[in-house]
């Protein structure tokens, strides 16, 4: 029982180094003035995605335990919010993570078939990474852009009006830019502050 | 007539910037409310609006405000709902990329009427767009001076911030929000209190949605007494429909409420009929969370009454044989639609975002899922039916928050209205496990 317990992957510390850039810490610091003094906690769920987007797409103990402290709580506070929201991986995911949504508006417009068109395209089945890491694939609720059905995004990019031939294009676009970087202005440490 | 409040002004180009936005008359209202009108006075033309919730309840906006706080001493708060994720909507994300200042220049009326220096906009976090374009909106604002310390000289300070969210349904739910920006997770609060006693932070607080908000400007500067005459009854002003599924149209329309649902489903100016001229099968009119409806019950009340796209008409026979105009979700539904396996998805969606605080919406929802899975896989049992009506009786009315009658009300409506089509899945096991869903558009839209 209590091997299990620290098998877990909220207890696997590594140890690893992780901070922020000066610069990002500065952007951190104007997000924290947002709320009242005291109030520091409220910055929590904008960090983590920063921290996430900087430190390799998911959120690890290590990067989790360093937010703790920068916003003087306790790690369990970090992780419980971790673990509630979609958008914050804990397991390592790809390069580009693919999210088609599933729900009611989309399925009766063909988003079924889309998921499954990329099930086949990447050879892997809905909440796996290709060997590579390059592509991972989940389902996704209500984007909230069900006029545009079926509809995904890719790392918060969405991508509507699917259908088999948009699909190919992405995803031969995304697979010759492996080594693109996003522009300054797209990050959320951009959007946030 | 076509009457355009939220959306007046949307097709000129460049009208998401502040300059654009002012040449066009934006931002007059903040003149007027801060310079001429007391705090009160604003709440009282906002009450003599008729204006309600566009949230999904309908509550109506004026009395909410009239609840907040002001003897406590502490700081009020007001609180911008743009977590927009109820299966149908996306009224709030369309007005947000196309026309931002709406909302900032309605925030601003209405925080000053609430007494509040802080406001919050909170973003579900897949709108990272919006949330990029809100804050570059805002930043034009603060620019101008119409934001931040002693407003136009009015001696009135107001910061607005964009909080953003990280995908959770349940993070609408006003309370849950409240949670959620206070950086934690997204666990609805029991009411009482409610938010306008103690809200963030414990404080006094209103959470309004977006498109609400975005009417404020309008009242202000037009009058309670005007925006009460446009709409019909106590369903006043206008309201954005976002329409999907199996049409020709899909998209967002600001409509006057009372406007014939027959009406808005078929004339070209809306959803333009039923894709590839099929024939319509059922309507869920407000979002995933409110009762489905047949053709025939959509189109006209059981009395025989044209129905309107209105809180009152769309509500006429309860849930007997009525359903809620709710966010304005509308999703329609084409003769091949499979009731079954929409009923299961949707609730998947509910048991996927139950925040499992309370019993009978954890397990409730997590059975009903299972249940229907196993009706929509050609393994279901006549008694299944009974079984599925029966546990949603049980969630109803029982939780903390309404989610659970949202996941509740949903299976209900679709065995009420569609019986038979259960029916069949039970007892054509064979047929059933050999239907191949969905079709996969090959040509791209417009082409
Ligand atoms: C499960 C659930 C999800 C909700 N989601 C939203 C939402 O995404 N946006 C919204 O404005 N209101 C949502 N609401 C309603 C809010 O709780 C609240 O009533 C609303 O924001 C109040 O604003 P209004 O009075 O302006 O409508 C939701 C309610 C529930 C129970
Ligand atoms: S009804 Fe469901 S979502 Fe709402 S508080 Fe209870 S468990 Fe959470
Ligand atoms: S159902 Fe897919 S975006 Fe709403």
């Amino acid at each position: 029982m209590s091997e299990k317990l620290f098998k877990h992957k909220l207890y696997v510390k590594k140890n690893s180094d992780v901070s922020f850039t000066p610069e990002t810490l500065e952007k951190i610091q104007t997000i924290i003035s947002h709320y009242p003094e005291g109030r520091q906690k409220s910055a929590l769920i904008p960090i983590l995605h920063i921290a996430q987007e900087e430190f390799g797409g998911s959120l690890n103990v290590d990067i989790m335990d360093y937010v703790a402290g920068l916003l003087n709580i306790t790690p369990i506070e970090v992780y419980e919010v971790a673990t509630f929201y979609s958008q914050f991986y804990i397991d390592p995911v790809g390069k580009y993570v693919i999210e088609v949504c599933q729900t009611g508006p989309c399925a009766i417009c063909g988003g079924e078939d889309i998921m499954h068109y990329l099930e086949e395209k990447l050879q892997i089945k809905v909440g796996e990474t290709t060997e590579d890491k390059l592509f991972s694939l989940k389902g996704v609720e209500c984007l909230g852009a069900c006029g545009s059905a079926p509809v995904m995004q890719v790392n918060t990019e969405f991508h509507e009006f699917l259908d088999i031939k948009k699909i190919d294009e992405i995803i031969a676009k995304l697979r010759s830019e492996s080594e693109f970087k996003k522009p300054e202005e797209l990050t959320w440490k951009e959007r946030l502050s | 007539m076509e009457r355009k409040i939220i959306l007046e002004n949307i097709e000129i180009e460049g009208i998401r910037s502040l300059e654009v936005y002012r040449e066009n008359g934006g931002y007059k209202s903040i003149e007027k409310a801060l310079k001429t009108m007391t705090p009160d006075e604003v709440v009282n033309e906002v009450k003599t609006s008729g204006l309600r919730g566009r949230g999904g309840a309908g509550f109506p906006t004026g009395m909410k405000w009239s609840f907040i706080d002001k003897k406590s001493g502490n700081p009020r708060y007001l609180v911008c709902n743009a977590d927009e994720s109820e299966p149908g909507t996306f009224k709030d994300r369309y007005l947000l990329q196309h026309i931002p200042h709406r909302l900032i220049e309605g925030m601003i009326c209405a925080a000053y009427a609430l007494g509040a220096n802080t406001a919050y906009i909170y973003v579900r976090g897949e709108f990272k767009t919006i949330i990029g374009i809100l804050n570059e909106a805002l930043k034009e604002t603060y620019k101008a001076g119409l934001l931040g310390k002693n407003i136009h000289g009015s001696g009135y300070d107001l910061d607005i911030y964009v909080h953003t969210g990280a995908g959770a349904y349940i993070c609408g739910e006003e309370t849950a929000l409240l949670e959620s920006l206070e950086g934690k997770r997204g666990n609805p609060r029991l009411k009482p209190p409610f938010p306008a006693i103690k809200g963030l932070y414990g404080c006094p607080t209103v959470v309004n949605n977006v498109e609400t908000l975005a009417n404020i400007g309008w009242i202000v500067n037009n009058g309670g007494e005007t925006y009460s005459k446009i709409g019909i009854g106590r369903s006043t002003g206008t309201k954005l429909i976002s329409a999907c599924g199996n049409i020709n149209n899909p998209g967002v329309y600001e409509i006057e409420l009372g406007l014939p649902v027959e009406e808005f489903i078929y004339s070209d100016k809306y959803c333009g009929g039923v894709k590839g001229g099929k024939e319509l099968k059922a309507v869920i009119p407000g979002g995933s969370s409110v009762p489905i409806l047949p053709k025939n019950l959509m189109l006209k009340t059981a009395e025989g009454q044209p129905r309107l796209m209105s809180y009152e008409s769309l509500s006429e026979g309860g849930f007997i044989t009525g359903s809620m105009l709710g966010s304005g979700g509308f999703i329609v539904y084409d003769e091949d639609a499979c009731i079954v396996r929409n009923t299961y998805n949707f609730s998947r969606f509910y048991h996927h975002e139950s925040c499992g605080q309370c019993s009978p919406c954890r397990e409730g929802t997590s059975w009903m899922e299972s249940v229907l899975y196993r009706i929509e896989n050609g393994e279901g049992k006549m008694k299944d039916i009974d079984l599925l009506v029966s546990i949603a009786s049980k969630i109803e009315g029982n939780t903390i928050c309404p989610l659970g009658d949202a996941a509740a009300w949903p299976v209900g409506a679709a065995i009420r209205h569609f019986r038979s089509e259960f029916e069949f899945h039970i007892q054509n096991p064979e047929i059933v496990k050999n239907i191949k869903h969905g079709k996969l558009p090959l040509t791209p839209k417009g082409e």
